[in-house]
């Protein structure tokens, strides 16, 4: 009955102003990056500062980056209202294969490289294809894939291991950046900082990419006061630039007095900023959430969304395939468990970075830094000696809290 | 004859509505109480307070059942004393037998475990007693909706009904079926079950009824002896409301045609052999107001939406012309491009994408204009979000709310915004003022003869006959997937409208 759903709100719409009220309205924002500092703080202090040890901080940037790669992809599909199961076991896959074609079959490099993406784009088409065009639950699909390429990486190892890659094919993951600066440079701030060496090239992106980001974020908010866009207060906004700002030098400028910027470093660093950019700012990725956020009304907005939906998936795919690459240069070898059960660790990643499971909802920030909160949660874990048994038990307890968190100030603003 | 319900009374508020006012309603034993009355005019309303859906203590005034005063708590309640209720939708699983559904919640069982058999052969009792020749083992999925409907009224015979509560039986169901149903209403009469019928259509009304109540506006107009009756009387007794100014003043002069639809037909995307439009054929002039009446489920939505790029039916065929050249309407984006949008009828669910801002939802049919090489100028977004913010005055502190947030009225203006910002040449309205209280009506309204006089055409759909007369230089009346009528301004009026309807 029509009358019976009429609102009489009129004129009384809900105003958020004042610090409190943006806080309230912002907490997972800001309580996203307060528990990353929280973890990190508590386990520097009860690990006896290994954990920002300068080679500690390079490994959890090397032991995350597949994490991280797969993460972005895995937010497309999240916030496009579907989940992808299967990255794992596609990771695992597409290790083995590059496996077998340079080691087995002595390809060249750069084409097994190509050739893995592009098998990646297609398993993750095929997959898409059966969602978007067939309807068929991303869930079931993705769960038949899962089993289908973790036994086609058995079939294709043959149950084996297979390595060692070649160096330059090991350098994607464990290579780094040759300082550019002259030597003389960083022999000086070694001896100010008192460090035994400094990769000047590092601290020197380190310092660019905090300056960027402070200039890129002080414009933003200058054209949001010439639209009258409500914006953070100048606390926050100074606070959060402060910390950001200096947790990236900290970060680069310990990264500097060990090997210097990890090559895949850069790809994840690039990576994101093209995902970032491509989710925020572009027609396609204001399509995906509008996907997400409310299919019936996409579809009748003229929006393509079995296209849409396609493309997430192939786009999964990919990165997947990335990631993999990665992971199997890391290790050195394919073997028939790479990735296995991997795929929980990119959803939760997702999830806990601020993701709606009904799609809508969700940042490539918030799910890169909800990766390196596990990652974090991980290392310090094992750095403290925890068993395997007690870390899973609170990984888990960790993302139900962010999911509960989430639910819970939805309640309230709702 | 005895009294078997006495309604007295009954007032029930939504926050901000009186959906019923003060009404009365007596039924005595043995007889079938017809109640008439337009969408919305609380019908359905007063039978969730009978059925105990509105629980007692949630409405003002008293109900008298079998010689005491009923509270009813639940629909359970209700049920134990011999009130069942058949919604227009129908409640039964798809995916369960036919013996299933009858006994769901009222399993023949000793402790917890099913007596098929018991089952079984007393649901063969029931149908045969509804006259439904199908097995008991049969899924409901795999009969027609005729059938489904005897097997609700099987199911309400299980629990030993003496008053049957039938809420638009016939809706749904093709001519031979609803004569059916009606001749077993007249065979369970005829066994001493009291029957309430909900319906719009006289003439069903008048084949079995032998008292009709009408209501209109949440208050009993009349109750009527249905011996003698004229449908006039009853047409007029439901829609005989005084037309005060609830519409803006507009003085339009329709211009070249601009929007042809010819020998529309659509059929149902699930039942194949379904014909859901049939043969329908109409146009807008340029600067030209058209309506579309009929009741719920005549096929008005459907008709706009199988226009708008496709989005209902299967095996659509006929032409769609704009300005006498024909226009690809085939997806929603061509429909769009060609110069054709569609404001949806829910708006909440098919308009908007609800957690996101009202900047979001004004630029979403067409990112194109507010992007360059795909990437999105959130300046000129912003910019656009604006001028339809103050263009359509909908009232928000910013255009970076979430719609959600917003009232009835404001959502509606979003969406309105939306679809302007399409620049569409005809504008399809479906409902556009459902659910919205009178001022932002009004405001609606304003913009609606604004479009008009830019000269182009908007098509309204609406339930309330009212809006239609007051707004529309034309009316297409429409039932059962077909316009069976076109009425001038000039010579509309809800008795005529209604007339078209029943008489079909």
């Amino acid at each position: 009955m029509a009358v019976a759903d009429s609102e009489h709100t009129e004129g009384a719409e809900k105003e958020t102003k004042g610090v409190g009220a943006y806080l309230a309205s912002h907490l997972r924002e800001y309580g996203l990056l307060l528990a990353l500092i929280v973890i990190m703080v508590f386990f520097q202090a009860v690990t006896e500062g290994t954990l920002l040890r300068a080679v500690n901080v390079t490994n959890l940037l090397l032991q995350n980056s597949y994490i991280v790669i797969m993460a972005l992809g895995m937010l497309v599909v999240i916030v496009s209202g579907n989940i992808d199961l299967s990255v794992g076991s596609v990771m695992g896959f597409i290790g083995a294969l590059a496996a077998v074609m340079i080691v087995n079959f002595d390809q060249n490099i750069y084409v097994t490289i190509i050739a893995c993406l592009v098998v990646g784009g297609l398993i993750g088409a095929a997959q898409g294809y059966w969602v978007a065009y067939w309807r068929i639950p991303s869930f079931i699909v993705t769960l038949a894939g899962m089993l289908v390429f973790r036994g086609l990486s058995l079939w294709l190892l043959e149950g084996q291991s297979v390595g060692p890659f070649p160096r330059e094919f090991q350098i994607i993951a464990n290579g780094f950046m040759p300082d550019i600066f002259p030597a003389g440079i960083g022999e000086m701030l070694a001896g100010i900082f008192d460090a035994r060496k400094v990769n000047v090239l590092a601290l020197f992106a380190g310092i660019v990419t905090a300056a960027l980001i402070v200039w890129m974020g002080m414009k933003q908010r200058a054209r949001n006061k010439a639209y009258g866009i409500e914006d953070e207060p100048a606390s926050f906004f100074a606070a959060r630039n402060f910390i950001v700002a200096a947790a990236l030098i900290f970060i680069t400028f310990k990264l500097s007095t060990f090997r210097g910027l990890p090559n895949v470093l850069i790809t994840m660093a690039v990576l994101t900023v093209i995902y970032a950019f491509l989710t925020s700012s572009t027609v396609i990725g204001r399509r995906v959430y509008a996907l997400g956020g409310n299919q019936k009304a996409a579809k009748l907005s003229g929006i393509n969304t079995e296209r849409l939906t396609f493309l997430a998936f192939t786009n999964m795919g990919v990165l997947a395939a990335a990631a993999g690459l990665v992971f199997a240069a890391r290790l050195n070898t394919a073997t028939p468990k790479a990735g296995f059960a991997l795929e929980l660790d990119v959803i939760a990643a997702v999830f806990i970075g601020g993701a709606s499971m009904s799609g809508g909802v969700g940042t490539i920030i918030g799910a890169v830094v909800g990766a390196f909160l596990m990652g974090v949660l991980n290392n310090g874990m094992s750095i403290m000696g925890i068993g395997i048994d007690y870390q899973q038990m609170i990984k888990g307890l960790v993302l139900l809290a962010a999911v509960i968190f989430d639910v819970y100030n939805k309640q309230k603003q709702g | 004859m005895a009294t078997l319900l006495e309604m007295r009374q009954i007032t029930k508020e939504f926050p901000g509505v009186k959906a019923l006012d003060r009404v009365d309603l007596k039924v005595e034993e043995g007889e079938i109480h017809a109640i008439c009355g337009e969408n919305g005019a609380g019908k359905s309303t007063l039978m969730k307070v009978l059925s105990g859906v509105y629980p007692a203590g949630s409405y003002d005034g008293e109900i008298v059942y079998e010689g005491e005063t009923a509270q009813f708590r639940d629909i359970r309640d209700s049920e134990d004393r011999g009130i069942i209720i058949i919604h227009q939708e129908l409640a039964l699983v798809p995916q369960l037998s036919i013996a299933e559904n009858i006994f769901l919640g009222n399993e023949r069982a000793t402790r917890g475990v099913i007596d098929w058999r018991k089952t079984n052969r007393r649901t063969e009792e029931l149908l045969a007693k509804v006259g439904l020749s199908e097995a008991p083992t049969t899924l409901v999925d795999s009969i027609g909706v005729g059938k489904q409907q005897l097997v609700e009224i099987a199911k309400a015979l299980s629990k030993d009904v003496k008053l049957l509560i039938l809420d638009e039986p016939t809706a749904a169901l093709q001519e031979n079926d609803s004569r059916k149903l009606l001749d077993l209403m007249l065979e369970l009469k005829a066994q001493g079950v009291t029957c309430i019928l909900i319906s719009h259509k006289l003439g069903e009304v008048r084949y079995v009824a032998d008292t009709v109540t009408v209501i209109r506006d949440g208050t009993t107009v009349s109750t009527l002896d249905a011996k003698g009756l004229s449908e006039d009387q009853i047409v007029h007794d439901m829609v005989g409301r005084d037309m005060t100014n609830r519409f803006p003043e507009h003085k339009r002069t329709p211009g070249a045609l601009l929007l042809e639809v010819d020998d529309w037909t659509v059929w149902h995307p699930e039942h194949a052999e379904r014909r859901v439009i049939k043969n329908a054929s109409f146009n807008v002039r340029a600067g030209e107001v058209v309506g579309i009446a009929g009741l719920m489920g005549s096929g008005r939505t459907e008709l706009a939406m199988s226009i708008f790029g496709k989005s209902y039916g299967r095996n659509i065929s006929g032409s769609v012309k704009l300005r006498g050249n024909p226009i690809d309407v085939s997806t929603v984006s061509k429909a769009i491009a060609s110069g054709v949008s569609y404001l949806t009828e829910d708006r909440k669910s098919l308009g908007l994408v609800l957690d996101e801002t009202i900047r979001f939802n004004t630029t979403l049919a067409n990112l194109q204009d507010v992007s360059r090489n795909g990437v999105l100028m959130r300046n000129e977004e912003t910019r656009v979000a604006e001028r339809y913010r103050e263009a359509l005055a909908t009232r928000t502190p910013s255009v970076f709310q979430k719609v959600v947030n917003l009232s009835g009225g404001n959502q509606q203006k979003v969406v309105l915004a939306k679809w302007l910002f399409t620049s569409p040449e005809v504008l399809i309205l479906d409902e556009p003022t459902r659910g919205i209280d009178v001022g932002a009506k009004y405001e609606i309204y304003t913009i609606i003869n604004d479009l008009a006089a830019q000269g182009k055409g908007v098509v309204m759909i609406s339930s309330e006959m009212p809006e239609l007369l007051g707004m529309c230089d034309r009316i297409y009346v429409m039932n059962e997937g077909a316009l069976v009528g076109e009425l001038t301004a000039a010579e509309a009026s809800q008795e005529r409208i209604m007339s078209l309807i029943v008489n079909d």
